[in-house]
């Protein structure tokens, strides 16, 4: 087997810190756009955050979006284009954070729009603030007796939060700190594609990513935190899937 | 509505805007609701789906404005409406849709603040429309019609020259303008959109991506895509600028106010005129391009300027610097929400007229 670059990935070089999970997802979403055929119909969406050069990395249209905004891009891309695919890539600051209110609506809208959402509990290019999902106890940048939970509140679980929606279609936790694991995000993201593709509404995909550099550890230390501290905190699994259900929790 | 065909009706300001902009193929309607600008998305959410065409309410103001930049992105026409304080939030996506050289149109049916302010007409977002959209250097399209009638023109105008110009337009008006009723004609057909090549709507395997970005980490590429930008604002202020004259040529006070305050003010040039006073009206319609050439030109005859806003004093600084500060420019306005009367404006030409004839 020969290992080549994905079409749907640009020749360009990607900014990643070493040992950031970024790559490998990026190239599981160019993989699954390349196995579907969809490249040349298909717009991303990066906003601000450690992915908002990806319009450099994308071989796809893509548009950059503000701080937090990238659902609302996305939905005016796609209620233009409804054949389209549009999905966004978005960490948790952006998300979870100040994208808050645009994560929840388009999920509830049931937008059929499809986010790759990347959990790493920082804030990764600025420097290591605390994120919305940063561990209780986690030490980062602004909060240097690590996060306490009674003065910055507690980590915000998204799957768990937007499962609860009628207009969630999809939404799975995974992670890639193995190979195994790497196998099932992709077919998670590609799950979430399909249901995009038969126009069943929202999906996202929330992985569990590392960030060495702002975590001061090395990349073997940073799959291991994933492994340790991250997955008990955020249990992998699909938290809702339609396309298994009977019927509509209605 | 929206038959494509020759019509006169009665229909209030922000319906007739509505209407115009669903007949120049505007696809995508985003909003949130606020008084005073109710009528526009409730003409929208009535007639978009008819024409299978996009109405949705947005969850805010910013997420409304975002949405816009995504459909804009995608090469269709869009817009969204809202007052003043919703303006205010929407600023942050107006600077990127700016700085991503995206057209669109954006609505201000302004109320009075500052903060809550109130829900009654005024003027005071002068400042926000023509001078601090949002962050960053960048300016927009800002029309301001003054009769329902224009209402309707100006939205059209507004999307072509958003299309042609690739930037964001703004029609700035005012609650008064947006309720008030008036017979408008809409012709059986209007511009359509033009091509966009640099759209994100997919590849389709036959290009090079596209991407739509204001980010740009290289000092020397951000300062050359604000030259390029600031080079096609030069040729925007050649081309674009208009302004309506009344009774100017011999005129020795002339009066100047945009939107309503150019209706009143021209009641009051005529009363002046009947009690002997050479009063004329110089009614800007772009306030940016702000149409300096006009006042400079009026400059020359004139002997003072009394310009009338429903505001604590705005485009008042414009008119001083397109007069060049050759003659004195008298400032008149109310706030509030309080519209003053023609009797109220040419007490302030009587006053002014004594003070330099």
């Amino acid at each position: 087997m020969i290992l080549t670059k994905p079409h749907a990935l640009t020749e360009a070089k990607t900014s990643f810190c070493p040992g950031c999970t970024h790559g490998i997802v990026h190239r599981l979403v160019a993989e699954v756009i390349d196995e579907m055929g969809i490249e040349g119909e298909t717009v991303g969406i990066c906003p601000v955050g450690c992915s908002v050069v990806s319009y450099d990395y994308f071989a796809c249209d893509m548009i950059e979006a503000a701080h937090g905004r990238a659902p609302a891009v996305a939905t005016g891309v796609k209620r233009s284009h409804p054949d389209k695919f549009v999905f966004t890539y978005q960490g948790d600051g952006d998300l979870a954070a100040i994208g808050t209110c645009e994560t929840v609506h388009s999920a509830t809208r049931g937008e059929n729009i499809t986010i790759i959402f990347i959990n790493n509990t920082i804030y990764g290019m600025t420097g290591g603030q605390m994120a919305p999902t940063t561990l209780p106890g986690q030490v980062t940048q602004t909060t240097p007796y690590g996060r306490d939970p009674l003065v910055a509140g507690y980590p915000v679980r998204v799957c768990e939060m937007l499962s609860t929606l009628m207009g969630t279609a999809y939404a799975e936790r995974v992670s890639v700190d193995t190979p195994a694991r790497v196998r099932a995000a992709k077919k998670a993201i590609r799950k979430g594609f399909e249901i995009q593709k038969n126009k069943q509404g929202f999906s996202i995909i929330e992985v569990l990513s590392t960030c060495p550099t702002n975590w001061g550890m090395t990349p073997d230390q940073a799959l291991e935190r994933v492994r340790t501290e991250m997955i008990p905190y955020y249990p992998l699994g699909v938290y809702k899937d339609i396309t298994t259900q009977e019927k509509g929790d209605a | 509505m929206a038959n494509n065909k020759t019509e006169r009706v009665l229909m209030k300001g922000n319906e007739a805007l509505a209407e115009a902009a669903i007949r120049c193929g505007c696809q995508c309607y985003f909003g949130y609701p606020i008084t005073p600008q109710s009528e526009i998305a409730a003409y929208m959410s009535k007639h978009m789906p008819k024409e299978g065409r996009v109405f949705l309410q947005a969850e805010s103001e910013i997420a409304a404005i975002n949405m816009v930049y995504g459909a804009a992105a995608s090469g269709v026409r869009a817009m969204t409406s809202s007052s003043s304080p919703g303006v205010s939030l929407k600023s942050e996506g107006i600077s990127y849709l700016a700085g991503s050289d995206l057209p669109c149109l954006i609505v201000n049916v302004m109320r009075g603040g500052p903060g809550l302010g109130g829900i009654q007409p005024a003027q005071s977002d002068y400042y926000l429309a023509t001078k601090a959209g949002g962050h960053g250097d960048f300016s927009m399209l800002v029309f301001a019609p003054s009769s329902v009638q224009e209402m309707a023109d100006y939205a059209v105008k507004a999307f072509d020259e958003a299309d042609k110009w690739r930037m964001p337009a703004m029609i700035l008006t005012d609650g008064l303008l947006g309720q008030m009723m008036e017979p408008v004609t809409f012709k059986d057909s209007y511009s359509t959109p033009i091509e966009k090549p640099w759209a994100c709507v997919g590849h389709d395997n036959k290009r090079e991506h596209n991407i739509i970005n204001s980010l740009y980490l290289k000092p020397q590429e951000l300062e050359d895509s604000n030259i390029a930008r600031y080079k096609r604002y030069e040729l925007i202020k050649e081309q674009l600028p208009e302004a309506e004259t009344f009774m100017t040529e011999d005129a020795d006070i002339i009066v100047t106010g945009y939107g309503a305050c150019a209706r009143i003010s021209r009641n009051a040039v005529i009363a002046a005129r009947a009690e002997g006073i050479k009063a004329g009206l110089i009614r800007p319609i772009t306030l940016w391009p702000f149409p300096n050439k006009v006042y400079r030109e009026a400059a020359n005859t004139a002997k003072a300027f009394l310009d009338v806003e429903l505001s604590m004093g705005q485009m008042v600084d414009d008119v001083r610097l397109a007069t060049e500060c050759t003659r004195p420019v008298k400032f008149y306005g109310r706030t509030g929400g309080i519209i003053p009367t023609p009797n109220d404006i040419f007490e302030q030409i009587k006053a002014l007229a004594k003070e330099v004839l």
